[in-house]
């Protein structure tokens, strides 16, 4: 111990009890969406079309500017970020809503500014919308089955293989007996089968979740895979074509611009996805109960002191979430596309937990955030076709970067429930 | 409701935690458990409440037998629980902790939350708990906590009502609010179990003591009984309940703490402003109810703390700004408050343990390339030095019973020469025999020249081991002051009088105060 | 409820007590330890492999139209489904009449990727980290080493150094990187490798479309071929590379990282107690970027082995499922060294066989991965298995050994206390 003693300390820090860190990602953001979509950006025109062919009434299409419409968002997002800034120095946090406009100015800047810049500088918002929502279906049933699961206390990665082993058994089942109904029937009871495995190994052999999660999603795999080879493809005529749910358009509604096709226009899944989600909300936090689920996901040993049964209400929100799950699944071989085939749910399931995580363990925020990937997913798709500067592989990274985002707590913090991952042992 | 246990027993394996109990509590008395830390007397009480099922014996309410299969069963019994731990979901707001297991529901399960504060409103009112039921649980401070569990079992109108170890967490005047609360209760015909293993407070406020041992009832004793009566009861043997060992000799002060502050992670200023010193050959007590700034102060010292200011130096040298490893490395022996959190790898071996942080150290290691054969020659002589009761230093740690876990943590952090030794609650959860056996050690490091910093919040331990007892309350030095200094001044410190004071509040009616400490 | 008590009530041992105990101590090491619950756990998955594959043999199901008729007719169709099959899988995996033994050379070589992958899950796994991120940071090594390998032409020698280098560096930047986050943010380890497989992989895919990477001339995604000094030797008439020695050196230094070396002990101490680990002067944060490096690095030699050893070339399918079977390896070695490695040639010799069998016999290669995740369910459940052979006594099981595995219930150490 020969070296001097430093006369300052190395750990002197300023007293700060706001944190720094929105008003500092706002900034950067906003300063580049500034340069990169204002300044920067393209100078033909961004065309959205509106209105489709069976609207009640015709909204004209939006016809904007590219560097123009940049800079006014790049400058509103400054704006946005400044007032966040002169909070921080106030010692005053950032309102929830600050992010939230932020948020929407960004997407419609990045928007315009690809739009844009496409060889073709046009496409259908309501189209655009429409299919983001289409494409979000099986994220929010992934998403609900996680939030059921991570609620309760058990970490669900098993997602994956729950929309799998749904899309496959609403194949088969359907095929075999004709009734696509059944077929989205079989599908819940695949996704809750798989989510059995999973409680036993980690409710009652107290394997860990994660490693029982990661294992189930292979297992899933393998067999459908194992019987797509061995069982649909020797027969596709009697094993593997479903036929598809038909599409219940509700007259009138249905034909209102933009969100008449989004709440109007939908699969018997589309329809069950909305009620799912607000079932799950009012189910978690307005009612008894919730309250209990709740209680066990943070209390566990608290919940079992008062005669709540900690395993049980374990076991019964998996398989629930499975079944939901496995509904979700359905929307690939019974709405999406009218046959199964190899790990047809493509890693969507994983989408889906991210968006658990970044919708906060709350049904209706999951529900949000996989709207937004899906609306991530249906533009990469419309943008290689509209033929724009950003490679798709970008677009397809979003959801993941996002996720990453959110978990390093660089876009607000988000808590898991106190006991999610860790068993409970009576005593 | 009078209610009786008869000849209760519970096994773990082989090993029996309680042990053919009888034990009657009649009626609107408050009935005191009176035992060592693990003589049995929580495993007891999770029997009674359904948490564990018996190996032997029953249950009798109003002279019926009862089986309860879970706390469920004890809750429509009429037994409430107040856990050593509370057992409330921090995230919840009041009212939904104490609806939970028992809620009010409007048509379709939906919750109606609204019943369940009118009541938390009717018992606050009742015995003045003064509690929101719309405050979030991890919001409030300990002693409000404590209350919104008693809330919890009186909603369940619990007619016996358990508190286990209620006072470990309060300090000196919330304990003296809760055994008012608790006499309150018994005049409205609350028949109290009182676990604990704090004589005085014991003696305050029970109408009978039933003394527990290894599992075994030793015998009941009245209210009125001897502390050291009741002390031998509960150790088995004559206890000292002082320490023989010679005055100190202080040498200059090498330890100076000057200005510290911590902020922690929520923004709260946790240590203010402290400022001591300790001297060579010197004992320093820091007393102080649980929660105060003791931890942050050690962490803060040992350097794992964040956000703190001022100065601490050793020999002159600045610690301040330093990695734990280089403070460890300045001559620094330190043991955690809790062991099995901070202390020890239970999944490592007992050997692996005793040089967990001296690892990348000569003789342990070369280079980045470690050395088994010094390690468990370290380990043998360590294990027979301290007189850790293991066949083998190969076992793991979690093997160990707490005693021997602490003297392993100790026999490593006391195994080289140093320059300051501190220890936060050094025999916390130890049997007796341990205890005895550790202050020894701490005294002979002492004697030996070396400056010693003792963080303890039992009292008892502190007037044992200290020369000199600085009080901390909210972070802030009270005062320091001689380990002469009578118990109920330094009670009334830990509540945040200053020195002089207390001093003065004990001159004018030191009889009104004997006894209510702790 | 604290031990205190315990060493004290426990009556001390006879010496015909400790005999007994001793004997008594053996068979249950046999039947409770790790070593038969591993063999029953592979064999139970096999069997119930098998049956999947009798249950959709079109022989089978023939044979139980009239299984009341002839039932021998159906036993035998059904064991001829099942062992058909794994007749196959042995001689595609290990040995054959008509190539030898070629056939486990090709299992070394798929074992490989598949050892190296499952060192870098197990040594994280052994620091109390999940990483299942091994599938991202291959595909970066992949990406690393096979554009070192293309690109740049370097002498003999010097070439594969700098490739093996590249590769190693691409996973370890990879993985270090959720190292970090972790370490500054807190962010689960879990989710933020999941995230960063899938921008490895859409990264990897935008790559191979563009001019540096893309095979002149080709429309596909591929790359150019590296160069001869870019690869690694391989044995005469068979793929198996030197990238298998480099597979048994890599054990060899994570059994000593593990074992011998001070940075082990402190990844095991973080591990298993991160608390403590920090009181002892351990950096935490140091540890957990360092061991999310090496286990990145390790990975990222899976895939050198892949595209300087077995395939040579870049493509979006370079690392296959391996990062995902490289978690099973781990698990099913039981996060040790060599475990790891003989589980590695275990899955290795299915993945080999696999192929052949698919030839032989028509049975899918899904099979594998079937019995593969069954494998690891049941050996994360030895209580399960051992319930199924009826070998379980009396005493509470312990729940098996995972980086965060429950905190054991106060009974579990009451009754070890108890027996000592």
């Amino acid at each position: 111990m020969s070296a001097p003693a430093p006369t300052l300390p190395a750990k002197l820090r300023p007293l700060a009890p706001v944190s720094w860190k929105t008003p500092i990602m706002l900034s950067v953001i906003g300063l580049l969406s500034l340069v990169f979509f204002g300044f920067a950006g393209s100078e033909q025109t961004a065309t959205f079309g509106i209105s489709t062919g069976g609207d009640v009434f015709t909204l004209p299409d939006l016809v904007v500017p590219g560097i123009a419409t940049g800079i006014v968002l790049g400058l509103g997002m400054c704006v946005l970020a400044g007032y966040s800034i002169f909070l921080a120095r106030e010692h005053r946090p950032t309102p929830g809503w600050v992010p939230m406009v932020f948020a929407a100015l960004f997407i419609f800047a990045f928007l315009v500014w690809v739009v844009s810049g496409a060889r073709t500088p046009q496409i259908s918002l309501a189209g655009l919308i429409a299919g983001s929502v289409t494409l979000a279906v099986p994220l929010v049933f992934g998403s609900l089955s996680g939030v059921l699961c991570e609620r309760a206390g058990v970490v669900n990665i098993a997602i994956e293989g729950q929309l799998l082993g749904g899309a496959f058994s609403a194949a088969i089942i359907a095929s075999v007996t004709g009734s696509p109904m059944l077929g989205l029937l079989a599908a819940a009871v695949a996704g809750a089968l798989v989510s059995v495995v999973l409680a036993i190994f980690s409710i009652k052999y107290l394997v860990n979740q994660i490693i029982v999660g990661v294992v189930l999603n292979v297992l899933v795999s393998g067999i459908t895979g194992f019987l797509f080879t061995t069982v649909m493809q020797e027969d596709p005529e009697l094993y593997n074509s479903p036929g598809r749910l038909p599409v219940i358009d509700i007259p009138g509604l249905s034909a209102i611009p933009i969100i008449g096709p989004i709440l109007f226009r939908q699969s018997i899944v589309g329809y069950l996805m909305y009620i799912a989600v607000a079932a799950v909300w009012i189910g978690l936090f307005k009612t008894r109960w919730g309250l209990r689920v709740r209680a066990v996901g943070e209390h566990p040993k608290a919940a079992d002191t008062l005669g709540i049964k900690v395993n049980t209400t374990r076991f019964v929100n998996v398989v629930l979430g499975g079944a939901i799950a496995g509904i979700g699944g359905s929307f690939f071989t019974l709405v999406a596309i009218d046959s199964f085939t190899k790990e047809i749910s493509g890693g969507r399931g994983f989408i889906a937990l991210a968006a658990v995580i970044f919708g906060r363990w709350n049904p209706i925020g999951a529900f949000f955030a996989a709207l937004l990937f899906g609306f991530a997913d249906n533009l990469q798709s419309i943008l290689t076709i509209i033929g724009t500067p950003v490679p798709s592989q970008f677009m397809a990274m979003l959801p993941y970067v996002v996720t990453v985002f959110a978990v390093a707590g660089l876009v607000g913090k988000s808590r898991a429930p106190a006991a999610d991952g860790e068993p409970y042992v009576k005593g | 409701m009078k209610l009786e246990l008869q000849g209760i027993s519970k096994a773990f394996g082989s090993f029996y935690a309680n042990e053919d109990i009888d034990l009657v509590v009649e009626e609107g008395q408050i009935h005191c458990l009176l035992g060592e830390n693990g003589a049995g007397k929580s495993t007891l009480m999770n029997v009674l409440y359904g948490l564990y099922e018996p190996t032997a014996g029953r249950i009798l309410v109003d002279g019926k037998p009862v089986v309860f299969r879970g706390p469920g069963d004890a809750m429509a019994a009429g037994i409430g629980m107040v856990h050593q731990h509370f057992m409330l979901v921090p995230v919840f707001t009041v009212a939904e902790n104490v609806a939970l297991g028992a809620e009010a529901t409007k048509a379709g399960g939906i919750l109606d939350l609204e019943v369940t504060r009118k009541k938390i409103r009717e018992i606050s009112d009742k015995y003045g708990f003064d509690v929101d039921p719309d405050a979030i649980v991890e919001d409030l401070p300990v002693g409000v906590q404590q209350r919104v569990e008693i809330i919890k079992a009186l909603v369940r109108n619990a007619e016996v009502l358990i508190l286990d170890e209620p006072t470990a967490v309060l300090t000196p005047q919330e304990t003296d609010e809760l055994l008012d609360i608790m006499r309150q209760l018994k005049s409205n015909g609350t028949s109290i179990v009182f676990i604990s293993h704090k004589l005085r407070e014991v003696k305050a406020v029970s109408d009978v003591i039933t003394v527990i041992r290894r599992g075994r009832v030793v015998g009941d004793a009245p209210p009125e009984a001897e502390t050291t009566e009741l002390a031998s009861m509960m150790v088995g043997r004559e206890v000292k309940l002082t320490m023989d060992k010679e005055p100190a000799n202080p040498g200059e002060a090498t330890f100076k703490v000057k200005n510290l502050s911590v902020i922690s992670s929520t923004g709260q200023r946790v240590v203010d402003d402290l400022s001591f010193e300790i001297h060579r050959g010197e004992i320093l007590a820091i007393a102080g109810v649980q929660g105060n700034g003791q931890t942050e102060l050690t962490e803060a010292i040992l350097g794992i703390q964040d956000r703190v200011t001022g100065s601490i130096t050793l020999e002159g040298k600045e610690l301040l700004g330093r990695s734990v490893k280089q403070v460890l490395g300045s001559g620094i022996g330190f043991v955690p408050e809790d062991r099995t959190v901070d202390g020890l790898v239970p999944e490592f071996t007992i050997a692996e343990n005793l040089v967990l942080d001296l690892y990348d150290k000569a003789p342990f290691a070369k280079g980045i390339s470690m050395r088994p054969a010094e390690v468990r020659k370290n380990a043998e002589s360590r294990v027979a030095e301290f007189d850790v009761r293991t066949p083998s230093a190969e076992n793991l740690a979690s093997s160990l019973s707490g005693g021997n876990q602490q003297k392993v943590v100790m026999a490593r952090e006391l195994s080289r020469p140093l320059r300051l030794f501190i220890a936060s609650q050094p025999t916390r959860g130890v049997d007796v025999g341990s205890i005895e056996f550790l202050h020894r050690r701490i005294v002979d490091e002492r004697d030996g020249g070396t400056p010693v910093m003792i963080v303890s919040t039992e009292l008892d331990e502190v007037m044992q081991l200290a020369d000199r007892i600085a009080v901390l309350y909210k972070g802030r030095l009270i005062g320091i002051v001689g380990a002469d200094t009578p118990r109920d001044v330094l009670g009334l410190m830990m509540a945040g009088v200053s020195p002089s004071e207390a001093e003065s509040s004990h001159q004018d009616n030191p009889d009104d105060m004997e006894g209510d400490f702790a | 409820m604290s031990q205190s008590e315990l060493s004290p009530g426990a009556p001390p041992p006879t010496h015909a007590n400790t005999i007994n105990e001793q004997q008594h101590g053996i068979w249950v090491r046999i039947t409770q330890g790790p070593g038969l619950v591993s063999v029953l756990a592979v064999f139970v998955a096999l069997v119930l492999g098998g049956l999947l594959i009798a249950a959709t043999d079109a022989k089978v199901a023939t044979t139980a139209g009239y299984l009341f008729s002839r039932p021998s007719d159906f036993f035998s169709a059904l064991w001829a489904a099942g062992t058909d099959s794994y007749v196959s899988l042995f001689q595609g995996s290990i040995y054959n009449s008509r190539q030898g033994f070629a056939p486990f050379l090709e299992t070394l070589t798929v074992s490989t990727p598949l050892i190296c992958a499952g060192l870098g899950v197990a040594l994280a796994f052994r620091a109390g980290l999940f990483n299942i991120g091994a599938q991202g940071q291959i595909i970066i090594g992949s990406i690393m080493a096979a554009y070192a390998g293309f690109a740049w032409h370097l002498p003999f020698g010097i070439h594969l150094l700098v490739v093996i280098f590249m590769g190693v560096l691409g996973g370890a930047v990879w993985g270090g990187l959720v190292g970090l986050l972790k370490a500054r943010t807190g962010a689960h380890e879990v989710i933020l490798t999941i995230m960063f497989n899938y921008v490895a992989l859409y990264f990897l895919d935008f790559l191979l479309n563009t001019k540096a990477f893309q095979r002149p001339g080709e429309t596909n995604p591929i790359s150019p071929i590296l160069d001869p000094s870019a690869v690694f030797p391989a044995l005469p008439g068979s793929r198996l590379h030197l990238g298998f020695v480099m597979a048994i050196g890599l054990t060899i230094l994570v059994a000593w990282i593990l074992n011998r070396s001070t940075i082990g002990f402190e990844f095991r101490a973080v591990g298993a107690n991160p608390a403590a680990a920090r009181t002892a002067g351990v950096n935490v944060a140091r540890s957990t970027i360092l061991v999310m490096a090496i286990a990145g690095a390790l990975a990222g030699a899976a895939g050198v082995a892949q595209v300087a050893g077995t395939e040579q070339v870049l493509t979006a399918g370079i690392a296959a499922s391996l990062g995902f079977d490289a978690i099973t390896v781990a698990l099913l070695g039981r996060s040790t060294p060599w475990g790891t490695f003989f589980a590695g040639l275990l899955f290795g010799a299915f993945r080999a066989g696999a192929v052949t069998m698919q030839i032989s016999t028509g049975t899918p290669i899904d099979i594998v991965l079937v019995v593969q995740s069954l494998i690891v369910l049941f050996i994360a459940a030895p209580p399960l298995v051992r319930a199924m052979f009826g070998l379980n006594r009396k005493s509470k099981n312990k729940p098996p050994k995972t980086p965060k595995h429950a905190a054991p219930a106060p009974a579990a150490p009451a009754s070890q206390g108890g027996g000592a």
